[in-house]
C-alpha cells in the first residue's frame, strides 16, 4: 500500500555522512571510573533524594520530578554517590548545573524491578510509571513523555500517532541502529504509546536513505494491533522536525501557538518508543541511551552508553584523530560546541561530533544580507529570515515577534544557504533569548505592583479601621463627660470644672487602652 | 440654495447629537494614559523618582508634572519606550535620582537579624517574611530590589547581591562577527 505523502515547503539536501557510524551493530560502552548524573536534563529539574556517602543501586531513583515539565531522575549503575555539586553542564552556556556524582563499584546490582502489565493500569497510572521511570522525547529535545501522552480535557482521542524515525540531520545513526537492532522492542514500545493515546492508526515516518531500518520496522508492522503503516520519506533536511514530519505524513499543517493533540496527532521518536517499552515492560528507568559518536574519529559507530558518562570517555572509544579542535553535542545543524570534553552523556545527547577544520571549517566572515531570498525559501517553517535577520540585529523585537520569530525551530537551513554566510541562527537565537527575558520581567513586574496595589490597600484600611478606633473611643469619653455632667444636674460651675477635668483624663485612659490593644494586634 | 443649507444645518444637527450621545454613553471612567505609562514602569516601586510607587510616577507624567527619566530602574530602555508612548524626547537619565544598575535582590544574614520587622514594614511589595523578635528572610523571586529596606536595618544586616544567573535565565549574546573588507 503506497501512502500519499505530502511535503513541506523548503527544507535542504546537505551530505549526510551517515555510511561512517551506520555500520557497525550497537556496542555496550564500558563503565567510566566516575558518572556524573545532572539533575536537569528535561524541561524541568529534578530534586535529589540521595545523600552524600549513600550507595545507590542500579536504576535507584536519585533526583524526584519537581514540577510539571519534570521527569525523574536514575543511578545509571550501582554504587557510592560521591558528590551532589554544582559540575559544567552539556549547554551551550557553558554554566554549571546541580549534578549527583556517583563512583561505580562494578558490580551493576539493579534495583527490584518492577515491570507492569500494561493493560492492567489505568493510563494515569501508567503516566505516573513513566514520569517515575524519567521517559523524556530521546529525539534530543528530551521533553518529558507522560506530558505528551496526557489527552485533552474533553477526552478526544488522538486519532494518529506518528512515531518519528526520519533521523534527517546529517551524521546521527542511532535511530537508524536501534531500528535495526531493536525493531520488535520499538514496536511494542509503540502499541503501548498507541494504548494510551487510543490512537487509531499508527505512521512510521522513516527517511528512505534508511533500507534496513524500513525493512525491519516493516517486518514488526504486520504483526501491530493497531493499523500500523510504515512511511518512507524522501530524505530531505528536516524531516525529523515534529510539524515537518506530521506535515509530510498527515498533510496537517500545524499553526502557531498549536500542538499536535489539537488536530488529532502525537509525535514520538522511536528511541522514545523503545525506552517506553522498557520503563514499563521490563520495570528498567531511562538510564542509558545509544549514542552516535563520529566524525573525526578513526571508529566511528553507536554505543549504549549509560547516563553520566563523561563525553571524553566515550570519544576516547571511538579514538579520535589528532587535529580535533572542538566536539559537538548533537549534528552539525543544530548541535553546540561542548564547553569541555568531561561534561556527561545526558538523556538529549543524541550524537557527540568530533570537528576538526578539515570537516568543519571555520566560519568565514559574514557579508552583508543581498537580500537575495534564498533563505526563505530554504525556511521550513515558512517565515522570512532575511527580515528577522535584519530585526533581531536591530534589536527590534517587536517587530521579529510580528515577523514570528517564535514559529523558528532553528534548523539552521537558512544559514546554510546563505549566499553571505551570515549565521542567521544564532542573530533569532539572540533576539528570542531578549524576549524570552523580557516577557520575564514583565511577569515579575505584573507580580510586584499586583503585590504593591494589595498592600496598599490594606494600609489604607488599617488606617481607617485605626481612624474608626479613635473615633469611638473619643465619643465614649464624650458621652461620659455628658453623662457626669447630668449627673451633677445643676451643680455649681466648680463642679463642672471637676467634672470635665475627670472626663478628659478618662478619655486619655481609654486612648492609652486602645494604643495598647492596637501593640497587641501587631 | 435654502433647501442645502437647510440640509446640511439639519445633518450637523444630528450628527452632534449622536457624538454627545456616544461620549456619555462610552465615557471612559479611569485614564488609560496613566495605565499604560505604568505598565511601561518597571514596578520596583522603589520611589528613588521621588514619588512613592510606580503607579503615583505614572499618574505625575499622565499630568505633565514630572519627566520622563526620573526612574533608574527602567533605564534607557524605560525612558525609550515612554518617549515613544508619550511622543515626547528622549532624554538621559537624571542622575539626581540614581544610576541603571543590573537587576539585583536583598539577601538578609540571618545569623545578624535581630527580629525588628523594620525592613518588613519597608518592603513595598511584601517580600520579607518574619514576626518580632523571629528571623526575617526574603523572598528572593518576590524581590524587586528596590533597596528600601536597606536604611532602616539597624543592624546593617541587609545586602543588595545581583541576581545569579542559571541555565535558566541564561542568554545567547549577540552574535559579534566582523564583516569582511570588500577588495
Amino acid at each position: 500500500m503506497k501512502a500519499q505523502l505530502f511535503r513541506f515547503r523548503g527544507g535542504i539536501e546537505p551530505e549526510a555522512h551517515k555510511d561512517a557510524s551506520a555500520g557497525a551493530p550497537i556496542a555496550p560502552s564500558p563503565l567510566p571510573p566516575l558518572l556524573v548524573v545532572p539533575l536537569r536534563q528535561a524541561a524541568g529539574t529534578s530534586a535529589p533524594r540521595v545523600r552524600v556517602g549513600e550507595h545507590v543501586l542500579k536504576g535507584e531513583r536519585i533526583g524526584n520530578a519537581e514540577g510539571p515539565f519534570a521527569a525523574a531522575v536514575h543511578a545509571p549503575t550501582s554504587g557510592t554517590v560521591r558528590a551532589i555539586e554544582m559540575r559544567t553542564l552539556p549547554h551551550p552556556s557553558g554554566m554549571g548545573g546541580l549534578c549527583v556524582v556517583i563512583e561505580p563499584d562494578g558490580e551493576e546490582r539493579w534495583i527490584e524491578r518492577d515491570p507492569v502489565e500494561v493493560r492492567a493500569l489505568s493510563a494515569e497510572r501508567l503516566r505516573e510509571r513513566l514520569r517515575d521511570a524519567g521517559v523524556v522525547g530521546l529525539g534530543g529535545a528530551a521533553f518529558p513523555s507522560h506530558v505528551k501522552l496526557r489527552r485533552g480535557g474533553a477526552g478526544e482521542c488522538c486519532g494518529t500517532l506518528v512515531i518519528n524515525g526520519a533521523e534527517c540531520e546529517p551524521w546521527i545513526t542511532c535511530d537508524d541502529r536501534l531500528m535495526r537492532e531493536r525493531a520488535n522492542e520499538i514496536a511494542r514500545g509503540i502499541a503501548i504509546l498507541a494504548h494510551l493515546l487510543q490512537a487509531r492508526r499508527v505512521l512510521i515516518g522513516i527517511e528512505d536513505n534508511k533500507p534496513e531500518a524500513i525493512a525491519a520496522m516493516c517486518d514488526t508492522a504486520a504483526g501491530a494491533e493497531v493499523l500500523t503503516r510504515v512511511v518512507p520519506v524522501p530524505t530531505l533536511y528536516p524531516t525529523g522536525g515534529e510539524k515537518q514530519l506530521i506535515d509530510i505524513l498527515t498533510g496537517i499543517e500545524i499553526p502557531y501557538g498549536k500542538l499536535g493533540p489539537d488536530f488529532g496527532v502525537q509525535c514520538f521518536n522511536v528511541a522514545t518508543a523503545h525506552a517506553v517499552w522498557r520503563a514499563l515492560e521490563l520495570g528498567e528507568p531511562v538510564i542509558s541511551r545509544v549514542v552516535t559518536v563520529t566524525g573525526n574519529v578513526e571508529r566511528p559507530g553507536n554505543l549504549e552508553v549509560l547516563l553520566g558518562t563523561p563525553v571524553r570517555e566515550l570519544l576516547a572509544l571511538a579514538a579520535p584523530r589528532p587535529d580535533t579542535d572542538r566536539i559537538l553535542m548533537g549534528g552539525p545543524m543544530m548541535g553546540f560546541a561542548l564547553p569541555e570534553d568531561s561534561v556527561p552523556v545526558v538523556k538529549a545527547t543524541n550524537c557527540i561530533l568530533a570537528a576538526s577544520e578539515r570537516l568543519f571549517p571555520a566560519h568565514p566572515p559574514e557579508m552583508p544580507c543581498v537580500r537575495c531570498g534564498r533563505c526563505a525559501a530554504a525556511c521550513p517553517e515558512r517565515l522570512q529570515p532575511f527580515d528577522l535577520y535584519w530585526f533581531a540585529r536591530s534589536r527590534n523585537f517587536g517587530k521579529c515577534q510580528e515577523y514570528s520569530i517564535f514559529d523558528c525551530i532553528e534548523c539552521g537551513c537558512c544559514a546554510y544557504v546563505c549566499p553571505s554566510q551570515i549565521r542567521l541562527v544564532d542573530y533569532y537565537r539572540y533576539a528570542k533569548a531578549e524576549i524570552r527575558e523580557r516577557e520575564r520581567n514583565t511577569a515579575a513586574a505584573d507580580a510586584a505592583r499586583r503585590r504593591f496595589e494589595l498592600r496598599t490597600a490594606r494600609l489604607e484600611r488599617d488606617a481607617a479601621l485605626k481612624a474608626e478606633r479613635l473615633a469611638a473611643a473619643a465619643a465614649r469619653a464624650r458621652e461620659a463627660a455628658a453623662r457626669l455632667a447630668a449627673a451633677a444636674g445643676a451643680s455649681a460651675p466648680e463642679q463642672e470644672v471637676g467634672a470635665v477635668k475627670k472626663a478628659l483624663v478618662e478619655a486619655a485612659v481609654e486612648r492609652v487602652r486602645a494604643a495598647q490593644e492596637r501593640a497587641q494586634e501587631r | 440654495m435654502l433647501t442645502a443649507l437647510l440640509v446640511m444645518c439639519g445633518v450637523a444637527l444630528v450628527l452632534g447629537a449622536a457624538l454627545g450621545y456616544a461620549s456619555l454613553r462610552f465615557k471612559v471612567e479611569a485614564d488609560p494614559l496613566v495605565e499604560k505609562i505604568d505598565a511601561l514602569l518597571p514596578q520596583t516601586q522603589c520611589g528613588q523618582c521621588g514619588y512613592p510607587g510606580c503607579r503615583p510616577y505614572a499618574q505625575a507624567i499622565a499630568d505633565g508634572e514630572a519627566a520622563i527619566n526620573l526612574c533608574p530602574p527602567g533605564g534607557e530602555e524605560g525612558i525609550r519606550k515612554l518617549a515613544d508612548l508619550l511622543g515626547r524626547e528622549a532624554q538621559p537619565l537624571d542622575a539626581e535620582h540614581g544610576v541603571e544598575k543590573p537587576r539585583q535582590v536583598a539577601v538578609i544574614d540571618e545569623n545578624a537579624c535581630i527580629g525588628c520587622v523594620l525592613c518588613i514594614q519597608a518592603c513595598p511589595v511584601d517580600a520579607i517574611v518574619g514576626a518580632t523578635r523571629q528571623m526575617h528572610t526574603v523572598i528572593a523571586s518576590l524581590c524587586t530590589g528596590c533597596e528600601l529596606c536597606v536604611p532602616p536595618c539597624p543592624v546593617d544586616c541587609i545586602s543588595m547581591r545581583p541576581l545569579p544567573e542559571s541555565v535558566e535565565t541564561w542568554k545567547w549574546a549577540y552574535p559579534r562577527t566582523g564583516l569582511r573588507r570588500a577588495a
